[in-house]
């Protein structure tokens, strides 16, 4: 088996563990994760609660499902938002390429990388309050550089070939050939950087999670349960290790995926690396 | 090369005037008063009144913001609503820690990933490769905070080599201050230098694709010196825009691992002054932060005249 | 004894066979031509020889360098060979060099590897060398870097690199074919002085037959990994006794049956035309106007086939993108049938539906998603009613087999054809709205030169059976001369020449038009050469 589809199988299942533990969690959980059972607090894992229980008596394999529900929804919205704002930025700035719209963008881009989403969600939960929907866009505003640029640098590529300039000679406009000849040939990069943005998102969510700046309790998330975990990982080290290795499992899946997606890549339609 | 420097030094400028801009708006159009806002729902007028006038709120958004440039380029940054200090003072230790931190972990970073993509791109394909791939995969899914509290766990609290966390203070010797920087630098650098070693690694291999490596064996060196004297100076190009990158990244990084070791920084400062509603605070402290990744990139951009000739001719 | 002596090599990429049992031989003083097209094997021969293989090769036979072989030596012991017994030069120049390493560090460089001395005398070593290449350090200081110089600039400092220690053996692996007319000349000169000071032998790697018949003193033809024939040139020239070779030659002599042309009424009228590019400028340097196009005025008459030469530089791509309605001009006219192609900004779609392109990269020419049929159908955009269902299907058929293609390649994607049967497809895109003009851009140059032949015809073909005009632009004098009524020479933006196309190159009278035909190899006649043996 080829090295690609080696990538895409193991990757692509370990993250469809946590997709489909996610979006089981939406119906069932092993146990309910806003009750308080501070009998059964601090257990290690045992065979009621697979993965032991926190401080608060809360099983953590339901919490890991619920927040595996909370990381995934931040982190493909996110990069929804940058791909729906950063794609036809991209294609703008290419097709109008040396002009004021190509300009415009790209000092935008520059911009907008000089405040990463910690700072972004800083400014935005300073003002509006902290919550998953400030998460969601301070990852999602800084996501949208990332696919422009690389949008342009593609597209630019491609609009030096002749088979674009056959495309102006039959008359069509910039905005047709964008959409007709240079976006499909896109699609395979914009898949394999939109698994990497996937993956980039679920770290940065956890991270704002930790600092209270993403979903707030009672929502489980990731990066909370890490937060809680932090002043007791002396006498209870799987309260940090699980929630660790659910984070780490997820993106290194969703990494080796992205990965043997390139590997899968049709080499024809491959546009060079600008 | 001089009409180059003078480009990119106009650009910094622009770009730390459209930063401040947006952080302006943000912070203090967008909420509405700033006052009500900082004072909350039940704020007597008076109240509001005089706390417009004590920190300078009343006069036109456009004077204000002039106002606040100003300020700041003299090296005033307003005054705290929660604390009535000047914010210069809160933030001027605070910065010591967390700029510090940052550069110490872009050094570890970068020693780190050099060395480990370059032998990557040496034994590609083999046994060396496949292990330098393997770990920088396990490497980049790590969130850094996670693994400052293994660190914790291991080297402090089990091994005793370090404290667990605080900050002794620059004044106590620059050898403590780094010591108590060290298991946050390295968990900060650990996942970066994990990135940063692929990036080397995929460059320089791009590179020993190119015809003038070709050349160079044809005059009789052998892989290895070609890939020293030739491929490695093209191969930095690239890899100095990353560099660049990871500092911001490592700004904010930083600040998340604060929490962890419980360093005076800026983050403690930010997050309390978020729930404070202490908007100059969180202004000031915001507009540092883009100024220090502003001006990095801006070092960046003078480094790549360094290294590509082709840069000093051209724009 | 032979300088270099090949015998029997053969050598295998991951188990397929690339090249078999492959047999030469390059004397002290001698030019050996190694040609052959595309996929012959030549270049692979070459590495071979260096030893510089690509990963997953191996090589079996015996490669001897006055008396050592080759292939049994190590790693270690072929470095300090290279660049030292053996020197090479690539195809290449504008990525032969280190883009930031000064030309006196590199070839400075092959000193320093292989001899122990000081910096400081390789590098006055080095600037002897470039001064012999025609690099002297009064214009070229040591300290330039590649990007400040041009192609030919380029070739000749890779050339200093290989010759600097002056090796037994130079490999150059089609040394000029990336240059202009002109630079390739003086570069083949400068290797023939070269290999007759240094006594060198020359393994000279070239698809270009009349360049071999110029340089070489025997040729090896290869074909798909073997050698077919070899022999001194004048011999092999006369006897031909492989079919590939006479096959080969053939090509490139070939000459097309063009129908004569129609009566004259003006297609295409260029009147003034003038292009100018905007330097880069900023904030701290003012724009230099670049005029590309200067004051051009032609008319191409219907039936009419016109040709434009010109090097690489010289402003045609320029004047055939403001031809096509792709670039507005800053002066000047330029109507077809009447009507302007550019109005205001705007393509004037009532003629971009008379014209029609062909470009020269085959493999760029088409969007790899999409099936030929969607792929030939494009012009009908600019149709005011293009046709539909079956008299779409009638169209594509009749496309297709006028290019010599079947209807049924309709359905399939185009990475499923050669480089020739794509420029077919090109053709059949160009034709199908029935253009009253199509501009070819170097369409058949990067064709080997059996296909280039077979696709002339065909537009020779076409000719007959179409009324069609057409405006070739090429920098290959020869392929020009087979194809055209009428030729233009361009230079720097200006049209130097004009005239019948017979008359021009029989007696040109421009002074750039003379260089032109004077610097282009020419492959000598048949029956010159059974003349002289």
């Amino acid at each position: 088996m080829s090295r690609g589809w080696r990538g895409l199988i193991l990757g692509g299942s370990l993250a469809l563990i946590f997709v489909l533990a996610a979006i089981l969690s939406l119906v069932w959980t092993p146990y309910a994760v806003d009750g308080v059972d501070i009998a059964n607090k601090l257990l290690t894992p045992n065979a009621q609660h697979w993965f032991g229980t926190d401080h608060y008596g809360r099983d953590i394999l339901s919490m890991i499902m619920v927040g595996a529900r909370t990381s995934i929804a931040v982190a493909v919205l996110a990069v929804g938002i940058g791909m729906l704002a950063g794609i036809p930025l991209g294609l703008a700035a290419a097709a109008w390429q040396g002009g004021w719209a190509d300009e415009i963008i790209m000092r935008g881009n520059d911009l907008v990388f000089a405040f990463p989403s910690l700072v972004i969600a800083i400014l935005i939960t300073a003002v509006f309050g902290p919550g998953a929907v400030n998460a969601i866009i301070a990852i999602g505003i800084f996501n949208i550089p990332v696919f422009a640029r690389l949008t342009r640098g593609a597209a630019l590529s491609l609009w030096s070939r002749d088979f674009i300039l056959s495309a102006r000679v039959a008359g069509k406009s910039g905005l047709r050939i964008s959409v007709e000849h240079i976006l499909p040939n896109l699609a395979s990069l914009m898949i394999v950087q939109g698994t990497i943005q996937f993956s980039l998102g679920i770290l940065a969510e956890a991270g704002l999670s930790y600092v209270g700046l993403g979903a707030q309790p009672p929502i489980p998330s990731w990066g909370k349960m890490l937060a809680d975990a932090q002043t007791m990982v002396a006498i209870a080290p799987h309260l940090a290790l699980i929630p660790g290795a659910a984070i780490i499992l997820t993106v290194l899946g969703l990494n080796l995926m992205g990965d043997g997606l390139r590997d899968l890549m049709d080499p024809r339609l491959r546009v060079q690396r600008t | 090369m001089i009409a180059y420097v003078l480009r990119r030094l106009v650009s910094l400028i622009i770009s730390l005037i459209v930063a401040s801009l947006v952080i302006f708006v943000v912070v203090e159009i967008v909420p509405g008063d700033p006052a009500a806002y900082m004072l909350g729902m039940n704020a007597q007028p008076d109240t509001l009144a005089a706390l417009r006038a004590e920190l300078g709120l009343d006069g036109s958004k456009v004077a204000r913001y002039f106002g606040w440039v100003a300020g700041m380029v003299q090296g005033d940054f307003g005054t705290s609503y929660t604390y009535r200090t000047p914010v210069s003072g809160m933030i001027a230790d605070r910065v010591w820690v967390s700029l510090p931190l940052a550069l110490y972990a872009l050094i570890l970073s970068t020693l780190i990933a050099f060395p480990a993509g370059i032998y990557a791109a040496s034994r590609r394909g083999r046994a060396g490769d496949m292990g330098v791939m393997a770990a920088t995969q396990l490497g980049v899914a790590i969130p850094n905070f996670w693994f400052a509290m293994v660190l914790v766990l291991i080297f402090a609290i089990n091994l005793g080599w370090f404290s667990a966390g605080g900050f002794p203070g620059w004044d106590k010797g620059l050898w403590s201050g780094l010591k108590a920087l060290t298991l946050p630098a390295v968990a900060l650098a650990l996942p970066q230098a994990a990135i940063l070693a692929r990036v080397m690694r995929s460059s320089l291999l791009d590179m020993l694709g190119e015809d003038f490596i070709r050349t160079a064996r044809a005059k009789g060196l052998s892989a290895g010196q070609a890939l020293w004297r030739h491929a490695l100076r093209n191969a930095l190009i690239p890899v100095l825009t990353i560099i660049g990158l990871q500092f911001s990244f490592l700004l904010a990084g930083g600040i998340i691992i604060e929490q962890v070791f419980y360093l005076p920084g800026l983050g403690r400062l930010v997050f309390q002054s978020i729930t404070q509603r202490d908007l100059i605070v969180v202004e000031s402290v915001v507009m540092l932060l883009v100024f220090a990744v502003i001006v990095v990139n801006f070092a960046v951009d003078l480094a790549y005249a360094v290294v590509d000739p082709r840069l000093r001719v051209r724009v | 004894m032979s300088l270099l002596a090949v015998s029997d090599l053969s050598v295998a990429i991951h188990g397929t066979p690339v090249l078999e049992s492959v047999a030469l031989s390059v004397a002290q003083g001698e030019i050996v031509a190694l040609t052959g097209e595309s996929g012959s094997g030549k270049s692979m021969t070459s590495l071979a020889i260096m030893g510089l293989l690509p990963r997953g090769a191996v090589a079996s036979g015996q490669v001897m360098l006055e008396g050592v072989d080759l292939l049994g030596l190590s790693e270690p012991q072929l470095c300090g060979l290279r660049g030292r017994d053996v020197g090479m030069i690539f195809q290449e120049p504008m990525t032969a060099l280190n883009p930031v390493q000064t030309i006196g560090d590199q070839v400075a460089e092959t000193i320093l590897i292989h001899e122990r001395t000081t910096r400081a005398v390789a590098m006055e070593r080095a600037a002897a060398m470039l001064g012999r290449v025609g690099m002297p350090v009064e214009r070229f200081p040591l300290s330039s870097y590649p990007h400040e110089l041009s192609g030919g600039q380029r070739q000749r400092v890779g050339l200093a690199m290989a010759v600097a220690l002056r090796p037994k053996l130079l490999i150059a692996d089609e040394p000029t074919t990336a240059l202009d007319v002109t630079t390739q000349a003086q570069i083949l000169e400068l290797l023939r002085g070269l290999v007759a000071d240094f006594g060198m032998g020359m393994l000279l790697i070239t698809h270009d037959l009349a360049v071999v018949s110029q340089m070489a003193d025997r040729i090896v033809v290869m074909q798909k990994g073997r050698v077919v024939e070899s022999g001194p040139v004048r011999d092999l020239l006369a006897r031909q006794a492989h079919p590939y070779t006479r096959m080969l030659f053939a090509a490139a002599r070939h000459h097309v049956d063009l129908p004569p042309a129609p009566v004259a009424t003006p297609l295409l009228e260029v009147r003034g035309a003038v292009r100018d590019y905007r330097g880069r400028g900023g904030i701290f340097r003012t724009a230099k106007a670049l005029r590309a196009v200067d004051n051009v005025s032609f008319t191409l008459e219907r039936g009419e086939r016109l040709g434009l030469v010109g090097e690489s530089g010289c402003g045609k791509s320029t004047l055939t993108r403001a031809i096509l309605g792709l670039e507005p001009l800053q002066a000047g006219t330029i109507t077809l049938d009447g009507a302007p192609v550019l109005m205001g900004n705007r393509p004037n779609l009532n003629v971009r539906r008379k014209m029609q392109v062909v470009f020269q990269d085959p493999y760029g020419s088409f969007n790899p998603q999409h099936r030929v049929a969607r792929l030939i159908t494009e012009p009908f955009h600019l149709l005011q009613t293009p046709p539909k269902g079956a008299a779409r299907q009638a169209a594509i058929d009749e496309a297709l087999t006028s290019v010599g293609l079947r209807p049924q390649d309709a359905g399939k994607y185009i990475h499923e054809f050669s480089g020739g049967q794509r420029q077919r497809i090109a053709i059949a895109r160009a034709l199908i709205i029935k253009p009253a003009l199509i501009v070819f851009d170097e369409a058949v140059s990067a064709l080997d030169v059996s296909v280039r032949a077979q696709v002339l015809d065909l537009l020779a073909d076409l000719c007959r059976h179409y009324p069609l005009s057409y405006l070739f632009i090429s920098h290959d004098l020869s392929v020009v001369r087979k194809v055209t009524d009428r030729v233009m020479v361009m230079r720097a933006g200006r049209i130097v020449e004009m005239g019948p196309t017979g008359a021009v190159f029989a007696d040109p009278q421009h002074e750039y038009t003379k260089a032109l035909i004077a610097a282009a190899p020419v492959l000598p006649e048949l029956e010159e050469e059974r003349a002289n043996a």
